[in-house]
């Protein structure tokens, strides 16, 4: 079992709840302690409270084009193919922009010359250990002026392979672009942390519709309850989206959040809310 | 001298577009004869690369110079390799004043990146 947090807005407690929802699972007796993916790669922070010890590392780059001039013949050929416009042809000089490849190969496979070879970009870096509760963790970090989140993602999840059973929690980056569709792409249930004020609403019925294209189930977590107004639960009722969990607007949570403690070492009725939780999005799943 | 200005409505009496990559339409320009044609930017939608796409279709038309409100980091260096000389106009008014203040020399010429490109695919 594969379970996205996601948000749309930025900032509702995504980390919050996946890091508590993978600490459920590693509590004694419930088998095989989970396997957690920080896929919010432009700005990792599940480590600070889940608090693994990284012990293995890999670098991650994608091939783009390096052209050689002397073979080349200035077609053009190479720069109609690419999809992204990362490769120009002007004045029959080839430009690449390598924030712009993809690195889909296609302009290598065009060039009629043979005058393209595939040279490995560096985009970031993949990490992986244990965190004391047992927690199999892995973390992508994109390099600081990347702009390609996408295949930090797409190699996070090849690299980590959950075993037989085990369950999955993924913690997707905020909003709804590229980077959240591919960390959402292969679950099984997507979490959706809102609070429930306007702009948690608006970027709510984003991350629903996601959830619609990519039919995934999907259910709300709502925090900070009790700020804002109705709206997001209105919404949820309206749209037939399960509310599954409610963490109130609390001093208490916020102070222990800002030093790096789980909402466990907050208050441990935590523990049987979020197992709670787990086995609500384990019906649904199996509904399905 | 053959020119392209972004606009953004395909007319002469149109508003100047500030953006280029981004524009709406591209006025290719004869400065003398002030003859137009306006073609509608290919990029516009594009999910990324629309300033090099833009650099590559001014480069096809074989215009000289173009007239735009920013040029990022792909799109100036895609324009400079092609030869295309990078006006700035800051001012608002439409394409005639423009093509007006062009020819009177008034526009500042450019051969860096004006701004940072900031819209490569990946919005959050």
């Amino acid at each position: 079992m594969r379970i996205t947090v996601a948000s749309g807005k930025g900032g509702t407690g995504k980390t919050t709840v996946a890091t508590s929802l993978a600490l459920s699972l590693s509590v004694d007796a419930l088998g095989l302690p989970p396997l957690f993916l920080d896929c919010d790669v432009e700005a990792p922070n599940a480590h600070l409270f889940l608090k693994p010890t990284f012990e293995s590392r890999k670098d991650v780059s994608i091939l783009i084009p390096n052209v050689d001039e002397s073979k080349c013949i200035g077609c053009g050929d190479c720069a109609e193919v690419c999809e992204y416009h990362a490769i120009a042809v002007l004045n029959k000089k080839v430009l690449v922009f390598p924030q712009l490849c993809h690195g889909c190969g296609s302009c290598t496979w065009v060039c009629p010359t043979k005058a393209i070879s595939e040279e490995p970009n560096l985009l970031g870096s993949l990490e992986a250990g244990s965190t004391p509760s047992g927690i199999q963790f892995s973390r992508g970090t994109l390099n600081i002026g990347e702009p390609m989140a996408v295949p930090v993602i797409r190699q996070l999840k090849k690299w980590s392979v959950a075993q037989s059973g085990q369950v999955v929690v993924v913690d997707a980056p905020p909003g709804t672009s590229c980077p959240v569709v591919e960390s959402v792409r292969g679950a099984d249930f997507l979490l959706l942390v809102t609070e429930p004020t306007p702009f948690g609403l608006h970027d709510l019925k984003l991350a629903a519709q996601v959830a619609k294209e990519l039919q995934i189930p999907a259910g709300v977590v709502i925090n900070r309850d009790g700020i804002g107004d109705p709206g997001v639960e209105k919404y949820c009722i309206d749209i037939g989206l399960p509310i599954l969990m409610r963490i109130p607007y609390d001093r208490a949570i916020a102070e222990g959040t800002a030093r790096g403690q789980t909402l466990f070492d907050i208050d441990p009725k935590y523990i049987m809310l979020f197992q709670q939780l787990f086995a609500e999005i384990s019906r649904i799943v199996a509904q399905q | 001298m053959k020119i392209i200005i972004t606009a953004s409505s395909p007319s002469l009496d149109a508003k100047f577009d500030m953006r280029f990559g981004r524009c709406a339409y591209f006025l290719v320009l004869d400065t003398e004869t002030m003859e137009w044609e306006a073609f509608s930017n290919p990029g516009i939608n594009a999910s990324g690369g629309a300033g090099t796409q833009a650099a590559q279709f001014i480069a096809k038309q074989k215009a000289e110079a173009v007239i735009s409100g920013d040029f990022g980091p792909n799109a100036s260096s895609a324009l400079n390799a092609a030869g295309i000389l990078m006006y700035r106009n800051k001012s608002d008014g439409n394409i005639q004043d423009i093509v007006k203040r062009f020819n009177a020399g008034e526009l500042q010429q450019v051969n860096m990146p004006t701004a940072s490109g900031t819209h490569h695919s990946q919005g959050r």
